[in-house]
């Protein structure tokens, strides 16, 4: 396989509060058009490590790199100004407003008006949002909100999408939906998923990173790393 | 054509407004044609507090320190260079300079919002105290007097390059709602555009707009000067309307006023803050020149019942009980359509 260019690295990323080192010196690289899903048992760090990503956090050392500029502590905007579309875990809408203002918004960040008017009708075809495209979003089901914030992600087209727990909550139709979305998403841009669902994992992943303690276990591809007894143990905890 | 919440209903409500300026001589006294200058000032304030609270969800406490700040640099300026067109324009930038210097800190010191609250109103209450210390011909701007608790005069409007030339209080009225009506639509523009959508969501979900790569800290400054400019020209308005401006206009009072008036008004609207100031003003200064019920108890009676059965208030209530009326009459002709094809069927 040819060498991609790395457009995201941390370099011993470490995030502690107080004497917890819920990331603990992560280097990680992903590498252009790249899909990576990130996965852990609770508390290992990959929701953290990913608030670190997106600058919601400010980690306690180490550096964030995204394509050769170091953003290690920068605001949120400033790392979504650089074109990376961010889909936080709960769904994290604007609940007041319909739809398609919601993907509007997040189009029009990054193209004029006529071209931001045009990806939402693209988006809302694409995911068929076209009944609830009026609908207020913050009455609408879970399911359906967390389509409208995909929604959100696919009509600003960015070159690198960072989505966190993406399939949360999603019934098995749903599910199955997004993950040939994030497929079709990972043709133009990089990935970097977390998520819970190994069937969705199993389903659209290439390498998967696992973490365990605040620092990367393994990394390898999902049969490797579902075969692996230590693997194994650190997701279904200890036998007793 | 669906005209609430649209930039058509704007304009409609804007056309509304000019046939209200030109029949208004002919129906009101001459009295109430001065009085209401005054009011088209203060329902400019409550305009400014929709702009900012209503659509950017900045809960800005103060709203009458911009206010304030424009009625005495309108009433300082006009004395000093003896025009009223500069002088209107000096009170905007005075009072949209002095909230992009204290929103800075604000925004960028990621202020919370209850704390924002706080901080405006205490700004008020500071300007209101400092103000009222300076009596004394010591304290004066050039050649303007700020006479503490009496206040300062401030001069009448006049035409555009001839401040010998004033306009008779008739005049004002139409000038002051000409100003009314322009603000009134630029606002409406204004939350059309990218920029006021761009705030609504921030009013919406700060952190969800943040992380969609737009800076929320430099919208709310900019919105925040925005509306604290409009509230400076309503604060110009209401002194040439009153011919003074006393430290009243920077006291708890006046603070609380404008936010009633929104409450009541309906928040997420601009028309109606304008609309609750009109009829709350002429209530309670109908109610003032009568001895059995207090003006400010029937004023927190009526803030107190709006927050608890109408808390969207007044414009926004109404609309939307038009709005279901229509869409249950639709339902209900659909309904009488699929019987009648129904019994088509059968029969």
């Amino acid at each position: 396989m040819a060498r991609r260019e790395v457009v995201v690295e941390t370099r011993n990323l470490s995030m502690h509060f107080g004497g917890v080192r819920a990331v603990d010196n992560v280097d990680f690289e992903l590498r252009e058009k790249e899909l990576r899903c990130l996965i852990g048992p609770n508390g290992a760090g990959k929701s953290t490590f990913f608030k670190c990503l997106t600058g919601q956090l400010r980690p306690t050392s180490g550096d964030v790199v995204i394509r050769d500029i170091i953003m290690t502590g920068r605001e949120s905007h400033e790392i979504a100004s650089l074109g990376v579309g961010i889909k936080t875990q709960v769904p994290n809408l604007f609940d007041g407003l319909t739809a398609v203002e919601n993907l509007w918004l997040s189009s029009r960040r990054w193209h004029g008006d006529r071209r931001a008017n045009t990806l939402v009708k693209e988006t809302i075809d694409r995911l068929e949002l076209g009944e609830i495209r009026s609908s207020i979003v913050g009455s609408l089901a879970h399911g359906q909100r967390q389509m409208v914030e995909l929604g959100m992600v696919v009509a600003a087209e960015p070159w690198l999408v960072l989505l966190d727990e993406p399939a949360a909550g999603m019934t098995e139709e749903e599910t199955f939906k997004t993950a040939e979305l994030v497929r079709e998403i990972n043709k133009t841009s990089a990935l970097i998923v977390v998520e819970h669902d190994m069937n969705f994992i199993r389903a659209i992943s290439d390498i998967v990173t696992l973490f365990h303690q605040g620092s990367i276990f393994m990394e390898d591809k999902m049969d490797v790393i579902s075969a692996d007894p230590n693997a194994r143990e650190i997701y279904l905890g200890h036998k007793t | 054509m669906r005209l609430y919440g649209t930039f058509n209903g704007t304009l409609v409500i804007a056309g509304l407004a000019i046939v209200f300026t030109l029949i208004a001589p002919s129906i009101f006294q001459f009295f109430t044609i001065i009085t209401l200058t005054q009011v088209i000032g203060l329902s400019i304030l409550a305009l400014s507090l929709a702009l900012v609270w209503g659509f950017g969800g900045i809960l800005c406490f103060g709203q009458s320190a911009f206010f304030g700040i424009g009625a005495y640099a309108y009433s300082v300026a006009a004395v000093n260079i003896g025009g009223s067109t500069g002088s209107i324009l000096i009170a905007i930038l005075a009072a949209a300079v002095f909230a992009a210097i204290l929103g800075y800190f604000v925004f960028y010191g990621k202020v919370s919002d209850v704390y924002l609250a706080v901080i405006t109103l205490t700004v008020s209450l500071i300007l209101y105290s400092l103000m009222r210390r300076t009596s004394g011909p010591e304290y004066k701007i050039g050649n303007a007097l700020l006479g503490g608790f009496n206040g300062t005069g401030s001069a009448p409007l006049n035409m555009p390059g001839d401040g010998s030339a004033m306009l008779f209080p008739m005049q004002t009225f139409y000038v002051s709602m000409a100003i009314l009506v322009i603000a009134y639509v630029f606002t409406g523009w204004l939350v059309t555009t990218k920029f006021g959508r761009v705030c609504v969501s921030i009013r919406e979900n700060e952190v969800r707009t943040e992380l969609l790569g737009y800076d929320t800290r430099l919208y709310k400054l900019c919105l925040f000067s925005i509306s604290a400019g409009i509230a400076g020209l309503g604060g110009v308005l209401f002194c040439v309307g009153v011919t003074r401006v006393t430290p009243d206009v920077f006291s708890l009072g006046q603070s609380a006023l404008a936010i009633i008036w929104v409450i009541v008004g309906g928040r997420m609207t601009l028309i109606g803050p304008i609309l609750a100031t009109f009829v709350l003003y002429f209530l309670t200064s109908s109610l003032g020149s009568q001895q059995i019920l207090n003006a400010n108890l029937v004023l927190g009676i009526i803030l107190v019942v709006f927050v608890l059965l109408v808390p969207n208030g007044v414009v926004p209530t109404i609309m939307n009980w038009f709005e279901r009326r229509r869409t249950k009459r639709y339902e209900r002709q659909k309904e009488r359509r699929m019987k009648l094809r129904k019994h088509r069927a059968i029969g």
